[in-house]
């Protein structure tokens, strides 16, 4: 594209090419350094959601950022070419504060220096590495060699009388991911809360690095398990674009309805555990059991409990017989009473809305200001999701009505998930019933040159981005997944001050946000 | 025979038994509540010998002391178990009078709940984690908002023995006039709010959480691990089942047995342990029934606790005297 006329481009009446599967996605290559600052100002004044940063490696060194606009996604590529010294790019956060952690993370993981980021804490870096590990070419080894300098990490600290610290974390009491939280406490009141995460970094965007497509899958299908689907169907969406290919009706009926029941399945876990953190135990076995029945139905009809692997690129590795279908809709319809009857049984509980409401409260102006979305922000009125605004093919047919929600507190967010569980038990419905002939993966065609997609899809905490770069033969030359924890991290740590120490771990289910998707 | 001459060597046959009793039921009961919580939520429960199940497992473990604590961490079980345990000497339970019942009176009985409570504060915090101290205030806390209630309660029950000594107050309510005193009533409602916030219970607490955050009594075992574990648990075992005797005592003492012979033993026997078995299914359902409260809601709970055990002192003047 030309960065001329790019500008221009983004007033509302810029025409970007209308997709079948989704929203239309549009990669724009960035020639200066000045350019990218610029045109990343202009999409955030427009109303763009910053979605996410990150960059890619030695040969092809640049700096990836993308955002989200009603007309569709935009990310600017911004190539990094003084190979010698120092690599730097422009940094944004002082338009964005949301890009921070982002711009620390590329620091970390790659070398390049965000000029202009006040913040110089190390985020992903643990001080194991003594050379930022994905700043060689694939295939080099980086030995470990710990620097006792970056170990200590140093949170801001809070004075005054009586003010102290508790540090959680990153091994906890129960089994969830590690992450570690330092709270600056008086009595029993957060006045700060600072989050330290980095504990489950696994590489991602340098394991994929030479991988072929279908060993990409597998890999994008692990890096956060409750959201496999999501990641995979963001993938495949990736791939799919760079090989100018558009899947059949039936894969993407059949990859909303697995990402439908991704969506239930976490959403019922939720709600579980929720009550069960209220101190409400029953709520957990009443929704646990609700859970496990739809795990076995995956398993029973897909031959996965998790669905994982089923969405790859090019199609689809499961099938529905008339059979299935009708044990799918019978299911359905009573998950849809029984979810309907324990969300009064949750709306009539005094003590259980007593907690609920009014903690945690994230506010409509801050959400936006962070660019909550996804559950978190759909509690605090914050309008976006990916199935009922853009509609790509099945949504299109049956849109689901937008959950929304005002208050931004616990309660709101429980609302949201029993709205959203109906919504997708009425799309699931309408999905099973229309469902065209099935077709399984196709064969992807080749790719004579280098070709880059990106992929997009409303997971069931958010939006779940895919940006893929491959090499002719269908290598992957570099790959990233945004997961949308990352940008909702940030937006806990907003939430909690001022609220009891105690009600923490319920601000915190309510969030449920991925450590395994932060950390890449 | 009476109770209150026997001799020497009968004596102590009395107290060990009620000893041995207590120690070997205080699991069981907890196991019990934990069944009918499972129950109750449509889970399938372990059995109630589960707590007893984990005790024999914590007490086969090696005990880890954290680095940096001094004697007093490892002292603290023991002095909080042998606390509670030494309770079970004076709470009226298979007989009216315990021969050393006239050591005590109930208000020592309190007394000695507290120092059990502030020995366990003195040793989560001497581990010097911030869990530990955030444990130990807030016990500390609950503790203190309880204990007026729990005072008035006492004093409540034993107005009509004009005697704050428990066995005192049983003989007076089980040779009482009137079959029903609303003053009790009150003091029993009274009597149940505080056993829930004494004991770490729903709505209070949760024990069965794993959110450090959220922990009371929790909180302050999370650096105890094997047989000083083991110890904290049983004694905490034993101080509900403390509970639930008074309880019983002061507003359900129909049953307990008036002389020592074998039949009407076995017959006290089983109907406390009826009692306590309903009064287990009891406290389940509240936990079962209830969110925790919001922790600051506390003491709302607890001054709903001394109002109500106020009225009940009060109404006794009203209507009983």
């Amino acid at each position: 594209m030309d960065n001329d006329t790019f500008p221009k481009r983004v007033s509302p009446g810029f025409c970007l090419i209308p997709r079948e599967d989704g929203i239309p996605r549009a990669i724009i290559p960035q020639e200066t350094p000045g350019d990218y600052f610029e045109e990343a100002r202009i999409l955030a004044a427009s109303g763009g959601r910053f979605l996410g940063l990150w960059a890619a490696g030695a040969p092809e060194p640049r700096i990836c950022t993308a955002f989200l606009l009603r007309e569709g996604l935009f990310v600017l590529v911004l190539p990094l070419s003084s190979p010698e010294g120092r690599q730097t790019f422009p940094s944004l956060s002082s338009f964005l504060p949301a890009v921070d952690r982002f711009e620390r993370s590329v620091r970390d993981l790659f070398g390049f220096t965000p000029e202009g980021l006040e913040d110089t804490r190390p985020w992903i870096s643990q001080g194991l590495w003594s050379v930022p590990p994905l700043s060689s070419p694939p295939g080099t080894c980086i030995p470990e060699t710990p620097r006792a300098d970056l170990r200590e990490y140093p949170f801001v600290p809070v004075f005054g009388p009586g003010v102290h610290e508790i540090p959680v974390g990153p091994v906890h009491a129960g089994i969830i991911e590690p992450g570690h939280f330092r709270f600056q406490v008086v009595g029993e009141k957060v006045l700060r809360l600072e989050e330290r995460l980095g504990y489950t970094h696994k590489g991602v965007d340098g394991l994929f690095r030479s991988r072929d497509i279908s060993s990409g899958a597998r890999l994008a299908a692990r890096i956060s398990g409750d959201s496999t689907v999501a990641c995979s169907i963001a993938f495949a969406q990736a791939v799919e674009q760079a090989l100018d290919f558009t899947p059949a009706a039936g894969v993407r009926f059949l990859r909303a309805l697995l990402l439908e029941r991704e969506r239930i399945a976490n959403h019922l876990g939720d709600l579980g555990a929720l009550g069960n953190d209220a101190g409400l135990g029953f709520g957990l076995s009443q929704f646990g059991r609700l859970k496990e029945d739809l795990l076995r139905r995956n398993r029973t009809h897909f031959g996965v409990r998790y669905l994982f692997d089923l969405v790859a690129p090019g199609g689809v590795r499961a099938t529905l017989d008339d059979t299935a279908i009708r044990d799918l809709l019978d299911e359905n319809r009573i998950l849809s009473a029984e979810v309907a009857e324990l969300q009064k049984i949750y709306d009539d509980h005094g003590g259980l809305q007593d907690r609920f409401q009014n903690t945690g409260v994230l506010l409509p102006e801050v959400a936006r200001r962070l660019g909550a979305g996804g559950v978190v922000g759909r509690a605090s009125a914050q309008a976006w999701d990916l199935r009922a605004d853009h509609g790509g093919d099945p949504y299109r047919r049956f849109p689901p009505a937008l959950a929304l929600a005002h208050e931004g507190d616990v309660a709101a967010r429980v609302l949201i998930r029993f709205l959203e569980i109906q919504e997708s038990l009425v799309l699931a419905r309408a999905l099973l019933e229309h469902l065209p002939e099935n077709s399984i993966a196709e064969p992807l065609p080749d790719n004579p040159e280098t070709a880059e997609g990106l992929g997009i899809v409303e997971g069931f905490r958010g939006e779940v981005l895919a940006w893929v770069r491959l090499s002719p033969g269908g290598v992957i030359r570099a790959a990233h997944i945004q997961e949308p924890s990352a940008l909702l991290w940030p937006a806990l740590e907003v939430v909690v001050p001022g609220n009891l120490v105690a009600d923490f771990p319920l601000i915190n289910k309510s969030f449920n946000l991925s450590y395994s998707g932060h950390d890449l | 025979m009476d109770v209150g001459d026997l001799s020497l060597p009968s004596a102590i046959l009395v107290e060990g038994v009620q000893i041995v009793l207590a120690l070997l039921a205080a699991p069981i009961l907890s196991g019990w509540i934990g069944f009918c919580r499972s129950v109750l939520s449509n889970r399938s429960p372990a059995g109630i010998l589960q707590p007893w199940r984990d005790l024999v497992r914590l007490f086969r473990k090696e005990t880890i002391v954290p680095e940096g604590t001094s004697f007093l961490f490892r002292v603290v079980p023991f002095l909080v178990f042998a606390a509670l345990l030494s309770c079970v000497l004076f709470v009226p339970a298979l007989v009216t009078d315990p021969p050393l019942a006239p050591v005590a009176d109930a208000v020592v009985l309190v007394g000695l709940f507290s120092l059990a409570r502030m020995l366990m504060a003195f040793g989560a915090m001497d581990a010097g984690t911030p869990f530990g101290d955030l444990g130990g205030r807030r016990e500390m806390m609950v503790g203190f908002l309880a204990e007026p209630a729990t005072l008035m309660i006492l004093f409540t029950a034993s107005l009509w023995s004009r005697s704050t000594a428990l066995p005192a107050i049983l003989h007076s309510l089980l040779g009482a006039s009137a079959p029903f005193h609303p003053s009790l009533l009150f003091a029993l409602l009274a009597f149940i709010l505080v056993l829930l916030a004494e004991n770490g219970r729903l709505p209070i607490d949760n024990p069965s959480t794993h959110l450090e955050l959220t922990m009371i009594h929790e909180a302050m075992l999370l650096e105890y691990s094997g047989p000083l574990l083991a110890m904290m648990e049983w004694g905490s075992q034993i101080k509900l089942l403390l509970y639930l005797l008074i309880g019983t005592d002061f507003f359900f003492p129909a049953g307990l047995p008036a002389s020592l012979s074998p039949g009407s033993l076995g017959a006290g026997l089983l109907f406390l342990s009826a009692k306590l078995l309903v009064a287990g299914a009891g406290i389940a359902l509240i936990e079962t029934l209830f969110a925790k409260l919001r922790i600051f809601r506390v003491p709302e709970f607890t001054a709903l606790a001394y109002l109500l055990a106020t009225m009940g002192f009060l109404i006794h003047f009203v209507l009983e005297v």
